[in-house]
């Protein structure tokens, strides 16, 4: 750490933490090496895979394109947040049921951003409008039709459940 | 041969109870995954880890005149700064050949440069600190001063006589050469109605694994053992170059490799920095970890693909196909890589133009050249996606050319489903193909003759769609033709070791490694099978050279057909032993015995005998109550290669449904389809997904993707915003069909199916654009990748 570190104070996926950070940490770089928080990944360092996404303050972020000074007072959730809340557990399960990942290393990244899509209205998206909402999220595996089944499908479970 | 249904029916032979074969059963262990808790290499730390980074050569070729390093060494946090000069002390330079390639050559290359850096990107220096930052921080006070050399860029100046030669004691700049002449093409093309020629192009790509390349080496200074974390597909070939290279044995080195973010060929090669890492572990005696950021993909991946072919085809006035013929040029960057060697592609192209056709005659030239650009090796399909776009993209101009509708010329030229076995004019063995039952699936699965009356309708309205088709082959399944017999240690065979644990459950190693395919899952339907288990009490073991039989790893689509024949077999002796036991137990005959849900039943009626729970207890804790002289085996072993045939070939037809928009260039993709032929399918939801996955994959190199290099050798768009991928917008929905024509080499009958959607995605997307622009009089576009400027160009409007 550099003499340039300053503190910053954080809820990360609901634990209140105070640490000190050097101003030019990114906030993944933060999330994985200094919380050992890894499954947020990095893939262009560039904010253009996705990888990274990330939620601050309720709003989908990418974890390269800021710095976590700027999260200071922040709320901050990760995939592993995500998870043991069971927020996305349905997503999950129609990840891993219509295979709609290979390597894994997309996943987190884009089930917390097609989460973002479903969040945002109760009607259920158009496959169109899906693959438009996840087009910040790089998969090299799948050629993202098995991701839009899988996202379309919890769309449909939500809405029925709502009924 | 018959059309798979959604969920095929088991085949009779391999028809056990509880099979899973065929079905669509998920994945083990994806948890971890969706809830980002898998474990990457680069999510691996270690006690003691330092991290490398590396200064590299900002020109495509200089002499690298001094490197100086105080400054660099006195930064915060900086463990050492290590130049090529003395890390050559610690491991050695390798060639990639392959004897099998005749006259195939390549220069030593070190782990870091020394005396002469080949292009823009070469690891100069390593800096090695506590932290990536500090190491990277220390990079930039590395002094280092070049002379710039002249730079060979331009494969088709490079054997010029005035060009400078990169690696003077190679005499020139020729890699490899392959010359093939078979029937009569001369007069084949003399004797046709028409004869067609163009040049295609292909853009210099690369894979872009989402995670990036990544390695930690940890050389135990007291145990004298090197373990390894590294996202490799090939383990075993890995720890074999890491022990020759440092001059150990190999059960001194180990390599692990958990999750791996994505491969696709790109991670089964050497890197001279991932070599670096193991060395510099070795020198400082400690973990050293390096994980590539996107430039440095950018600049080390291997590329692939950038040849240019002159091509022709002749056909006769019934459209039949007389003659093929090519000239390919390609140029594969300063060194051939190690140890697949960089002559494999463009053999691969010579092999497989025409390859789904009966034409007797074809000729065909391949030069492979030296230059100062990051290297080109094996990447995802290798050498298809060229040969079927050159293949296919011949024909549908063949077929424009003599007024044929382009699906019945393939029909009268794809060779017979009846004829096999049989070979191709380039000499490829084939068992058994199923093309014509293919083209008729993908026929009716697309309803043509409906998309053909759109397509008119549409463009009465001044709408330009396009419907483009590619048949192709894949070789799949590689025997040891392919690197063995060259002298490379890198096995054609796999094994798997199955093993009853003491509460009834199956544990197996298998030699074959998970990049996402779903291996694991493959293995584990194979052995739960075979064995006769519920597939939840399998668990499968990958990625471990220490613990895993000697195998392959995953390459050239041999996982499922290789690693699965060799589980499914390991699973079959593993009952036997079992059978063995119970038959001793319950004082019956073992042939009359069965394990079904993991339950010992009497074969004949069903009757439940036995819990495999209760068996195990007793042969691990209570083997005092067994006959005497009885010993359980309760752990087997089967290894699979390939013999009967040097390849599994596969086939197939993919068929593109697009749009372009003449006003501004862009495509947009509707819909594509592929009917594939892999044999026996072990999982249908993987196989479809493989496809799927593969096809973006080229359609990303039809459409997007191109390493751009200027005159002097500088990439100028190492980075993911300038360098574009297939994003979920752009992307089509994509329908998967299947024919099932199994191998009779292997009891499963399991071909290949990793590379299918790869090989022919470009050639139809590039028939399907040249389709929708044929009645605009554009000249055929076959300069890949097929960007909108292109296209403007081609209607005359820019």
């Amino acid at each position: 750490m550099s003499d340039h570190a300053v503190e910053v104070s954080m809820i990360v996926n609901g634990e209140r933490l105070r640490q000190r950070v050097d101003p030019r940490r990114t906030l993944v770089d933060f999330l994985r090496e200094d919380l050992a928080l890894t499954g947020s990944h990095v893939g262009c360092e560039h904010g253009v895979c996705g990888a990274c996404t990330v939620r601050v303050n309720g709003e989908i972020v990418r974890g390269c394109l800021m710095l976590a000074v700027q999260c200071d007072g922040a709320e901050v959730e990760t995939i592993e947040g995500l998870s043991d809340s069971g927020e996305v557990a349905d997503l999950q399960s129609a990840f891993e049921q219509r295979n709609a990942l290979q390597c894994g290393f997309c996943t987190p990244g884009m089930i917390t951003a097609a989460q973002d899509l479903l969040k945002r209205s109760a009607r259920v998206p158009s496959r169109d409008a899906i693959r438009n909402h996840l087009s910040g999220n790089y998969c090299r595996c799948t050629g993202y039709h098995a991701i839009v089944d899988a996202v379309e499908a919890v769309a449909q479970q939500r809405a029925s459940g709502r009924k | 041969m018959k059309i798979a249904e959604d969920s095929p029916p088991v085949l009779t032979a391999l028809d056990r109870p509880n099979s899973y074969l065929g079905r669509s059963v998920p994945r083990p262990n994806l948890n971890r995954l969706t809830q980002g808790r898998g474990q990457y290499v680069s999510d691996v730390v270690l006690p003691r880890m330092s991290h490398v980074a590396f200064v590299r050569s900002p020109h495509a070729h200089a002499r690298i005149v001094t490197i100086v390093t105080e400054k660099a060494r006195q930064s915060p946090g900086v463990i050492a700064v290590v130049t090529g000069a003395e890390l050559a002390k610690v491991m050695t330079p390798w060639v990639g050949v392959l004897t099998h390639l005749k006259g195939l050559k390549s220069a030593p290359q070190a782990p870091i440069a020394i005396e002469r850096a080949c292009w823009q990107g070469e690891a100069v220096c390593a800096v090695v600190a506590r932290t990536r930052a500090e190491a990277e921080d220390a990079c930039e006070l590395v002094e280092i001063a070049y002379e710039e050399l002249l730079a060979v860029t331009d494969p088709e100046a490079a054997l010029d006589a005035n060009t400078p030669v990169i690696h003077a004691s190679l005499g020139d700049n020729l890699c490899f050469e392959r010359k093939l002449d078979v029937g009569s093409v001369d007069s084949a093309f003399g004797e046709s109605e028409a004869v067609v020629e163009a040049t295609f192009r292909f853009g210099r790509h690369t894979g872009v694994t989402n995670e990036p390349r990544a390695i930690v080496a940890d050389w135990n200074e007291g145990e004298q053992r090197m373990t390894v974390y590294q996202g490799t597909q090939a383990p075993h070939m890995m720890q074999n170059l890491f022990a020759k290279h440092l001059g150990l044995a190999e059960h001194q080195v180990r390599v692990l490799t958990k999750d791996v973010g994505g491969s696709f060929g790109i991670k089964v090669h050497t890197y001279a920095d991932e070599m670096a890492t193991v060395a510099l572990s070795k020198l400082l005696k400690r973990p050293v970890k390096f994980v590539a950021d996107r430039i440095e993909s950018f600049v080390t991946d291997i590329h692939a693909r950038d040849h240019r072919i002159k091509a022709k085809i002749g056909v006769s006035k019934d459209g039949t196909i007389t003659a093929f013929e090519i000239d390919d040029l390609t140029g594969i960057g300063p060194y051939s890589v190690y140890p697949r060697t960089s002559g494999i592609e463009a053999n691969q192209i010579v092999n497989l133009v025409g390859g789904p056709y009966k034409c007797p005659n074809y000729r065909a030239q391949a030069r492979v050249v030296f230059q100062n650009k990051n290297v080109m090796c094996q990447y995802r399909a290798v050498g298809h996606p060229i040969a079927v776009a050159v293949t296919e993209g011949l024909v549908e101009l063949a077929a424009a050319k003599i007024g044929m509708d382009p699906l019945e010329l393939r029909r009268r030229n794809l060779i017979p489903d009846d004829a096999y076995p049989t070979q191709s004019a380039a000499g490829l063995k084939f068992e058994l193909l199923s093309h014509h039952e293919a083209l008729a699936h993908l026929d009716s699965m697309m309803n043509y003759a409906g998309l053909r009356a759109e397509q008119k309708k549409l463009r009465e309205q001044g709408v330009y769609r396009g419907i483009g088709f590619a048949s192709f082959i894949e070789v799949t399944n590689p025997s040891a033709a392919f690197y063995g017999v060259g002298g490379a240690r890198i096995t054609s065979m796999d094994g798997a070791t199955v093993k009853l644990d003491a509460q009834g459950g199956i544990i197996v190693h298998t030699g074959v490694t998970e990049q996402g395919q779903g291996a694991e899952a493959v293995v584990a339907q194979c052995v739960a099978s075979s064995f006769g288990v519920p597939i939840d009490r399998v668990r499968v073991i990958t990625g471990d050279t220490d613990n895993t039989p000697y195998g392959g790893g995953t390459w050239a689509s041999r996982a499922a057909g290789i690693g699965g024949e060799a589980a499914w077999q390991a699973g079959k002796a593993l009952r036997e032993n079992v059978l063995a036991v119970a038959g001793a137990m319950l004082q019956a005959k073992p042939e009359e015995l069965d394990i079904r849900k993991g339950i010992v039943v009497d074969k004949a009626s069903g009757t439940e005998r036995l819990p495999l729970e209760e068996l195990a207890r007793v042969a691990y804790f209570r083997p005092d109550t067994l006959p005497p002289g009885f010993q359980a085996e309760l752990m087997a072993t089967r290894h699979y290669v390939p013999r009967a045939w040097p390849f599994a070939f596969t086939n197939g037809i993919q068929a593109s449904y697009l749009e372009v928009d003449v006003e501004t260039g862009f495509v947009k993709l509707l819909k594509h389809w592929c009917v594939e032929d892999c044999g026996t399918i072990i999982n249908p939801q993987l196989v479809d997904e493989q496809i799927r996955g593969g096809v973006v994959q080229g359609i990303g190199a039809a459409l997007f993707e191109h390493c751009i290099y200027d005159e002097r050798g500088q990439l100028l768009n190492g980075n993911m915003a300038d360098y574009l991928v297939p994003m979920a917008a752009e992307m089509p929905d994509i329908e998967c069909g299947h024919v099932v024509s199994p191998t009779a080499d292997s009891e499963l009958g399991a071909k290949g199916a990793g590379e299918a959607g790869t090989a022919g995605a470009p050639g139809s997307v590039m028939n399907a654009i040249n389709d929708a622009l044929r009645p605009l009089g554009a000249a055929p576009l076959t300069d890949m990748p097929f960007t909108p400027d292109k296209i403007l160009r081609a209607l005359g409007k820019v």
